[in-house]
């Protein structure tokens, strides 16, 4: 025991400031001040890691102090997401988003969509049908607090008028009323999309309970001779409506589809990359839910002309398919 | 066959908690899993800060609503600032922390905790939004269950379907990486990203006794690396009673008989310095002795 120092002791010693210095610029970054570092003290940090990525490694080797490995593990680990953690700005990603990722993923789910599509027409079909034979169904398919009266008890004049003054709530609730649909509305396409990770068949039935709901309220109206009218007061938003909630259960549907049949990849991997572009279709199906829940809220209760009702329906798919299946040329690599 | 088929590097022992994390400069971070029970104390330190928000809103509106003497519109900016603020909150405050250089909400800030990607690459945005809207199926919808109540054929429908969304609720804990169904989905984990302070090296106080403690080679033998770090825990604890215990022991165990009067805590340092000098000069020539029992 000659020496009077470890060599591991000499190690630590060498390069303790380092460490220190790189521990000081990284807790003023996670504090969420960044930019009151300069430009010279941003560039240090990379350098700094590598030199504590390549002390953890020699540490690991040569010293047997329990308290500095800690220390140069948690210290690397903090630095790794600081340096590679770096992000685009967020006005950056959400321009990228709305440019390119979110057209570009719903156009990935098209035959996911076709089959949401499909799931909820055979929803509405069959509740018409239903309803065609025995008007009971109707009860059915619509809970009392949705069909706020709107049975197949009501009177037809009752009826007209839901749909020209403003379905439930007056008009100085009008603000209340957009915030509730969009809510609801978002929240059960959320729901869709969560429930598409338990194999799909959750959600192809609530997709299913959606067109059927449609469906009950479709063949009351037209049973009442008021089917032309009721279309424009549902499609008004109904044409952003449903494609959002179409769309969130094809999202659910590929993260079932890949929990079920993941292909070449693991399982894990297969969910984890499902869910990653799903999840993009989502954010996008919460914006254009917040659009219908405008429309609905807002452009139904002021605009009362059922053709201008059509041509607001018309113009809302036209733009929503031009925008996701129009295929612009690829952005410059 | 001594061509070892790819085994899974991050294969350890099934209790253990650490995992393989290679940076792209292929050094290993051994990141600690999250405990469920952290986890677990970080959403609900989370939701109660939801509710605490939504309280104070509340208040804030009926303030105003007051002040103005708009007393007609107040409900509907009540129920307005509840639908909204219940929906922003539940989908987006989890989010939004999320998103931020230390990818943690204020619960799991508190409890030490952070989200990352499961492969190694920066944390998405997608990732944390796909991670959380999964927290309806997992939370919100055993939520629902619980507080719906129905009678005959309904009330059996409820509690299975209460059963079946616990399926969701406990996914954690049925999985080596404590993922749950949103981190699955988002190929996410959930690590714990505590911040040691650097220690003073116990070495160093204790080399300067060894020249008068001399041990023999023979007395550094008797203990390897694992036995190393537990004394390095005891002088760091330095609770007096475990100290004379220890170095009771160690004493027996190599046979030292002390004339002069040495303290137990001063002996101990100067037998940690030795015997660290000497397994760290063992693994200078490419031996590690694990413990006691390793005779190598």
């Amino acid at each position: 025991m000659a020496e009077l120092q470890l060599k591991s002791n000499r190690f630590r010693e060498e390069r303790e400031a380092d460490w220190r210095r790189l521990e000081w610029l990284l807790s003023r970054i996670e504090g969420g001040a960044p930019s009151r570092l300069s430009s010279a003290q941003l560039l240090e940090i990379p350098v700094l890691y590598r030199q504590a990525l390549s002390s953890l490694s020699v540490a690991r080797s040569i010293s047997l102090d329990q308290g500095l490995t800690d220390y140069l593990e948690s210290l690397c680990t903090r630095a790794y997401f600081v340096v590679y953690g770096a992000r685009t700005s967020l006005w950056e990603r959400i321009g990228r988003f709305f440019r390119e990722d979110w057209p570009a993923a719903v156009r990935g789910l098209w035959r996911e969509t076709l089959v949401a599509a499909a799931i909820g027409v055979a929803g509405v079909v069959v509740a018409m049908v239903l309803i065609g034979h025995d008007v009971d169904w109707y009860y059915s398919f619509v809970p009392k607090d949705l069909a706020s009266g709107r049975d197949p008890t009501a009177a037809t004049a009752f009826l007209r008028d839901t749909l020209h003054k403003g379905g439930g709530g007056e008009d100085s609730e009008l603000s209340a009323l957009a915030t509730f649909l969009f809510t609801h509305n978002a929240q059960i396409a959320i729901f869709a999309f969560a429930l598409g990770f338990a194999l799909c068949v959750p959600t192809a039935a609530l997709m299913a309970y959606n067109g059927a709901m449609l469906g009950a309220f479709l063949s009351l109206f037209i049973s009442r001779g008021l089917g032309i009218e009721a279309g424009g007061w549902l499609f008004i938003h109904g044409v952003t409506e449903l494609f959002a909630v179409t769309l969130a259960g094809a999202a659910g549907f590929s993260i079932g589809w890949a929990t079920v049949f993941p292909g070449q990849q693991s399982r894990v991997e297969a969910i984890a990359a499902a869910g990653r572009k799903a999840a993009i279709v989502m954010v996008g199906v919460v914006v254009m839910l917040f659009v219908a829940g405008l429309l609905e809220g807002f452009a139904r209760q002021l605009i009362q002309s059922t053709p201008v009702r059509y041509a607001v329906a018309v113009a809302s798919a036209v733009v929503w398919g031009l925008y996701f299946y129009f295929r612009r040329p690829a952005a410059a690599p | 066959m001594t061509e070892a088929a790819p085994v899974k590097p991050d294969r350890p022992a099934a209790r253990d908690s650490s995992r393989e994390f290679v940076t792209p400069e292929g050094v290993d971070l051994r990141l600690r899993l999250g405990e469920v029970s952290d986890r677990a104390a970080a959403l609900i330190i989370d939701l109660l800060i939801i509710l605490a928000l939504l309280v104070a809103l509340t208040l804030l509106a009926a303030g105003v609503a007051v002040a103005v003497a708009t007393k007609a519109k107040a409900p509907e900016m009540v129920s307005v600032i509840w639908l909204l603020g219940f929906f922003l909150l539940r989908n987006f405050y989890f989010t939004g922390f999320e998103l931020r250089p230390g990818a943690a909400t204020p619960g799991k800030r508190l409890m030490k905790l952070r989200v990352i990607a499961r492969n190694g690459g920066r944390l998405t945005a997608d990732a944390v939004f796909a991670r959380n809207a999964l927290r309806e199926l997992e939370l919100f919808l055993p939520m629902s269950f619980l507080f719906s109540r129905g009678q005959g054929v309904d009330a059996w429908l409820v509690s299975l379907g209460s059963l079946w969304s616990l399926v969701f609720l406990l996914f954690p804990l049925f999985n080596r990486d404590r993922l749950r169904a949103g981190d699955l989905i988002a190929g996410t984990m959930v690590v714990r990203a505590p911040r040691p302070l650097l220690l003073p090296d116990l070495a160093r106080d204790g080399v300067s006794a060894l020249p008068e403690l001399a041990f023999t080679s023979q007395q550094l033998d008797a203990y390897g690396i694992k036995e190393l770090q537990v004394l390095e825990n005891v002088l760091r604890t330095n609770d007096r009673k475990t100290v004379a215990e220890v170095a009771g022991r160690i004493r027996a165990k190599i046979g030292w008989t002390d004339a002069v009067g040495v303290s137990d805590r001063a002996f101990l340092a100067a037998y940690y310095a030795g015997l660290r000098g000497r397994l760290e000069r063992q693994m200078l020539f490419g031996r590690r002795r694990k413990d006691k029992f390793d005779k190598g």
